[in-house]
């Protein structure tokens, strides 16, 4: 009896094994990358090598020793020469904003000059060598794993003595953005509940026919491409647009007061709601079907008026479709990027819009990547909370 | 039913060659690179790219049979450090801000460039000497002054219309929203002007942590009002789809939407930052050669002042500047168009690449830590 | 609607006229953008609002331009090039992968199932700007960096969700005595699987792999992080397009999706209804 169980338990894997390897190879794996680059940055500590080992010494506080500003001073002119200072000044720079100009200054001035004191001439190409400060963001900028990206993502940092403090005022910006995204997300699957359950009560109690008119209507934008609705969302709101225009014409507003309903926090709301709202109706719409009519008709025949009926009958049996829709449009939500990133303007941007800054524009891969472990770490716990209470094999796609 | 089953075979079998066809087709192109006969030039999109195609792409794809593939991006060096740092080029030259253009040249991202091989002037003179002062970088090529300005479209206002650059930020006198490109070059040092900063004194202010203070609290002023703009073509279309009342623009964006679609648009010279730019090489493309005969060919005088047939911005070599005439398409004498007219100079801000390539890093973590907030 | 209703009050049924006023609102937030779109598309002038002449249907102020610009445009016929490559490319790779899982996730002796369904489904609710990312530094590290076929990879799997969960779906009602059947009278598992399993899961397979195909299709992140000039495709181009300057023909293209996204929709529901009825006639 136990080998023929094993046996068709090796197929039944055997036949999962092509899939699992291919995911685990193609997403897993760079998924395994992002985690990587938010701790692991090689590139100071590989082109800095004999001016970290020096300054392993150092107390922290006191001028370095001559020794350890030949050191510095010869390292950094091989990589200017090389041309590769450039690209390590901006790292140490992003430690202390500063240090980029110190760093590529110091190097030019320095020249093939070979000057009796090093710690003289570095001082004179720029003071601020004789700190404490420049050494230490050198010393911090060659650490190889490091969790500051995680500090950094959620607005802390390291002093110069190694305490964890907050950012300056005017740099927290990654904190809110998280709790905007969250609020954002909330915000939006409550809406797509409210505009949500009443027409998937109406698609689950039609007649047939009526029933399956109806959810093509809702089927239609869930299949027709995300950019389009975007797009269509721009041609609608912008300011010489149909919903402004219209607004005109029956004279709610001015031609001089139209509204800005796009690229900002509204343009993102409204977009993102009718783009998710079908992801609310369907699983509503499945639980719905299967609740016999019965039920409330029995609470009517007993003397409940209709609003008792649906309060103690009919929606505690929604609530497994309440959730399933809730969670699956939150999830959704909490990751988006185009449909911001589009008419999302500055005040409707989202986390995954600061990933792709950091990712594409300031090139800070370490933050982008630490920032997207955070927002991955928050959908995988959602996700493990949807498997629990809905299953991920009861997941429909029509 | 058996035919109908061979021709279900048939349609099968048809399926599976197409698929292999495209399978190929994949290989191929992640073996060798689709199309590697060319070079690709990243350019700035819309009009300007469309002027420089027939200026100096088109006429060098004719003489040497070299084809130009012409992608767009919004300036900076990100995508170009990317692609080095990762190893995998696919930009060959690119068309760049200067001083994105000596930043990149010192982190090694450009190829550098002997100047003395580039065409002499037709007097003789070198392009050395030919080219005015400070606009040539060891790794660049070719090279155009434009200018930051702000436009208005004409149909925004019935009654007066803005004049000088301190009206870009005064809402209470001319309300409505502006657009503004999402970096801090140009916007800093408008708002030190607009707040009364002579124009020669701009970056001594901004050297200063207060004067940068003071450049974000103008900037301030006017935030809630911005519509934030990334490429080039942006700020005429706002203009024209009036999502915006006025926009800062470049210049020949502007200028060419005025001659070529009669676009109502006015420009607002008052407060301009004259600026240029270089093309350059990128570090490690595999198609070196034709990158460098592309250079070398934009950098001759008649290719930069064929730019200025087509949009509103001169050569960077003096020499230049003598063939500047008519307007290629609608015979508009280009000259009152051109950022360096006297008559646009009246108050005018010399852009300090040397100043944004030691700063552009701090100021752009700053700005973008600002519009975050 | 349901006759139990008509027992209800005066105030009930004025209850059900607000719902349904209220349902026709909802209804018409999602539709109407869409609808909105079609006809701006055949706008005579680059505007994206109703002109005058619009309203007035005069036919003057119609016109196939934009339709025109982008049929003859070597840019968008690249493009969608690109888009049918790579989507049928993926597509396939998906399908092959997806449905060899799902029969084995529908075998009740499958080991640890919860946890490997999760595992495969994951590419669908990573948020995608995640996985574009990891991509882009994994690829760029192998040298795929700026490849059709670092896109056909990232396109199928995030596809394969889509086809475990149409194919699981179709194998819940599944009669595994089917397959004991015809094992005992000694087919082998690739014959049984086409004589017994794949008839009944087809319209799966098929609703699955378009499923997978249509979001290929309509991918645009990972193409902006792993796609260079000779990979874009339609919706990379839609996205420079609205983002650089929206022109009408963006319309035009929209359309078209539109269009194409009618023409799924259609093959999904009429292979829904097909199991349907072939699964109610085997009753």
């Amino acid at each position: 009896m136990a080998r023929p169980l094993r046996s068709a338990r090796l197929r039944a894997a055997a036949l999962t094994l092509p899939l699992v390897f291919f995911v685990g190879v193609t997403f897993i794996a760079p998924l395994g990358s992002i985690l990587v680059r938010s701790i692991h940055e090689p590139q100071v500590a590989d082109a800095l090598p004999q001016t970290l080992a020096s300054l392993e010494a150092w107390d922290g506080t006191s001028v370095p020793s001559e020794d350890m500003f030949r050191t510095l001073a010869t390292e950094f002119r091989l990589l200017d020469e090389q041309r590769k200072l450039g690209s390590v000044a901006t790292r140490v720079n992003r430690l202390e904003s500063g240090m980029r100009s110190t760093m590529l200054d110091t190097a030019r001035a320095l020249g093939d000059a070979d000057p009796d004191s090093w710690r003289d001439a570095m001082i004179a190409a720029d003071p601020v060598w004789g700190e404490a400060k420049a050494w230490l963001a050198v010393r911090r900028a060659g650490e190889r794993f490091t969790l500051r990206h995680y500090l950094n993502a959620i607005d802390l940092d390291r002093d110069a003595s190694g305490n964890i403090v907050a950012q300056p005022p005017d740099r927290r910006i990654y904190l809110p953005l998280l709790f905007r995204t969250l609020g954002v997300s909330l915000v939006i699957s409550v809406i797509c509940l409210i505009l949500g359950y009443p027409v998937a009560y109406l698609i689950a109690n039609a007649s047939p026919a009526r029933s399956n008119l109806l959810l093509l209507l809702v089927l239609v934008p869930f299949w027709t491409s995300l950019l389009v609705r975007t797009t269509s969302w721009i041609v609608l709101l912008q300011n010489q647009g149909v919903v402004n225009d219209l607004l005109v014409a029956i004279g709610v507003i001015g031609d001089e007061g139209r509204i800005a309903l796009v690229y900002n926090m509204v343009g993102t709301l409204v977009a993102m709601t009718q783009i998710l709202l079908p992801f609310m109706i369907l699983p509503l719409y499945a639980v719905m079907r299967s609740i016999s009519p019965v039920h409330l008709r029995a609470a009517s025949s007993l003397g409940a008026t209709f609003r008792q009926g649906f309060v103690h009958v009919y929606w505690p049996q929604t609530l497994p479709g309440v959730a399933a829709g809730s969670l699956l449009v939150f999830i959704l939500s909490i990751g988006y990027y185009i449909t911001p990133a589009l008419v999302g303007g500055r005040t409707g941007q989202l986390i995954s819009n600061m990933i792709a800054y950091h990712m594409q524009e300031s090139l800070n891969w370490g933050l982008a990547a630490a920032l997207g472990v955070i927002l991955l770490l928050g959908v995988m716990l959602l996700y493990l909370v949807y498997n629990r209470l809905v299953g991920i094999e009861r997941m429909r796609l029509s | 039913m058996t035919g109908h089953r061979s021709e279900r075979k048939a349609a099968a079998r048809g399926g599976r060659q197409v698929f292999v066809t495209f399978l190929l087709a994949a290989l191929a192109c992640w073996h060798a690179g689709c199309g590697t006969g060319g070079i690709t030039v990243v350019s700035w999109g819309g009009s300007y790219a469309e002027a420089c195609k027939k200026a100096f792409f088109d006429p060098f794809s004719a003489e040497t049979g070299i084809e130009v593939r012409v992608e767009s991006f919004n300036g900076g060096l990100a995508q170009i450090r990317a692609q080095v740092e990762t190893g995998n080029v696919h930009w060959d030259v690119v068309d760049l801000e200067f001083a994105d253009v000596v930043k990149g040249c010192d982190e090694g991202l450009f190829e550098v460039i002997d100047i003395d091989e580039f065409p002499p002037a037709p007097d003789g003179t070198s392009a050395r000497d030919d080219y005015f002062e400070g606009t040539y970088s060891e790794c660049g090529g070719g090279g155009t002054y434009y200018s930051g300005v702000y436009a208005y479209n004409r149909e925004s206002f019935s009654g007066e219309r803005p004049s000088t650059l301190e009206d870009f930020f005064d809402l209470g006198k001319f309300p409505g929203r502006r657009g503004m490109r999402r970096t801090p070059v140009v916007n800093l040092e408008l708002a030190l002007m607009a707040d009364g900063v002579p124009t020669e004194e701009v970056y001594a202010v901004l050297s200063t942590p207060e004067g940068v203070d003071r450049a974000f609290r103008k900037l301030d002023t006017i935030k809630s009002d911005v519509v934030w703009w990334e490429t080039g073509a942006q700020p005429p279309q706002m203009l024209a789809d009036r999502e915006v009342v006025m926009s800062t623009a470049f210049n020949g964006r502007i200028f060419n939407a005025q001659v070529l679609e009669d676009q109502p648009f006015t420009i607002v010279w008052d407060g301009q930052v004259l600026d240029y730019g270089q093309l350059a090489i990128v570090a490690g493309t595999p198609r070196i050669e034709a990158a460098k005969q592309f250079l070398l060919f934009a950098s001759r005088i008649e290719s930069m002042a064929a730019v200025g047939r087509y949009i509103a911005y001169s050569p960077t070599r003096r020499s230049g500047m003598d063939l500047i005439t008519t307007h290629a398409e609608t015979g508009i004498d280009m000259r009152p168009h051109m950022p360096s007219a006297p008559e646009n100079l009246a108050r005018a801000l010399r852009n300090n690449p040397e100043w944004w390539t030691n700063h552009a890093e701090e100021m752009t973590e700053r700005f973008s830590a600002w519009l975050a907030r | 609607m349901r006759q139990s209703m008509a027992s209800f009050g005066f105030g009930e049924r004025m209850g059900r006229g607000l719902h349904l006023a209220f349902c026709a609102a909802v209804l018409i937030f999602l539709i109407a953008p869409m609808l909105v779109v079609i006809p701006l598309s055949f706008n005579a002038e680059p505007y994206f609002t109703f002109t005058e002449g619009m309203l007035s249907l005069d036919p003057e102020a119609y016109s196939l331009r934009w339709y025109r610009n982008v049929i003859e445009d070597g840019i968008w016929q690249r493009a969608l090039g690109n888009s049918i490559l790579i989507g049928v490319a993926a597509t396939a790779i998906a399908t092959t992968l997806g449905v060899l899982a799902a029969l084995g996730l529908a075998n009740p002796a499958m080991p640890g199932r919860g946890f490997v369904t999760s595992l495969l489904i994951s590419p669908m609710v990573t948020p995608i700007i995640i996985s574009a990312a990891g991509m882009f530094f994994f690829y760029s590290r192998l040298g795929l960096g700026q490849t059709h076929l670092s896109l056909i990879l990232a396109h199928a799997v995030l596809g394969t969700p889509f086809v475990v969960i149409s194919v699981t779906a179709t194998l819940v009602g599944f009669d595994r005595n089917l397959v004991r059947a015809g094992a005992s009278l000694g087919a082998g598992p690739f014959l049984v699987f086409r004589r017994i399993q794949l008839p009944l899961i087809a319209p799966g397979v098929i609703s699955g792999s378009l499923f997978a195909f249509a979001a290929s299709f309509d991918e645009v992140v990972t193409v902006l992080f792993l796609g260079g000039l000779e990979q874009r495709t339609i919706p990379r181009q839609m996205w420079s397009g609205i983002r650089e300057q929206i022109s009408p023909e963006i319309l035009a293209v929209a359309t078209f999706l539109v269009v194409f996204a009618l023409l799924l929709l259609g093959a999904v529901e009429w292979l829904r209804g097909r199991g349907r009825s072939g699964a109610a006639g085997g009753e």
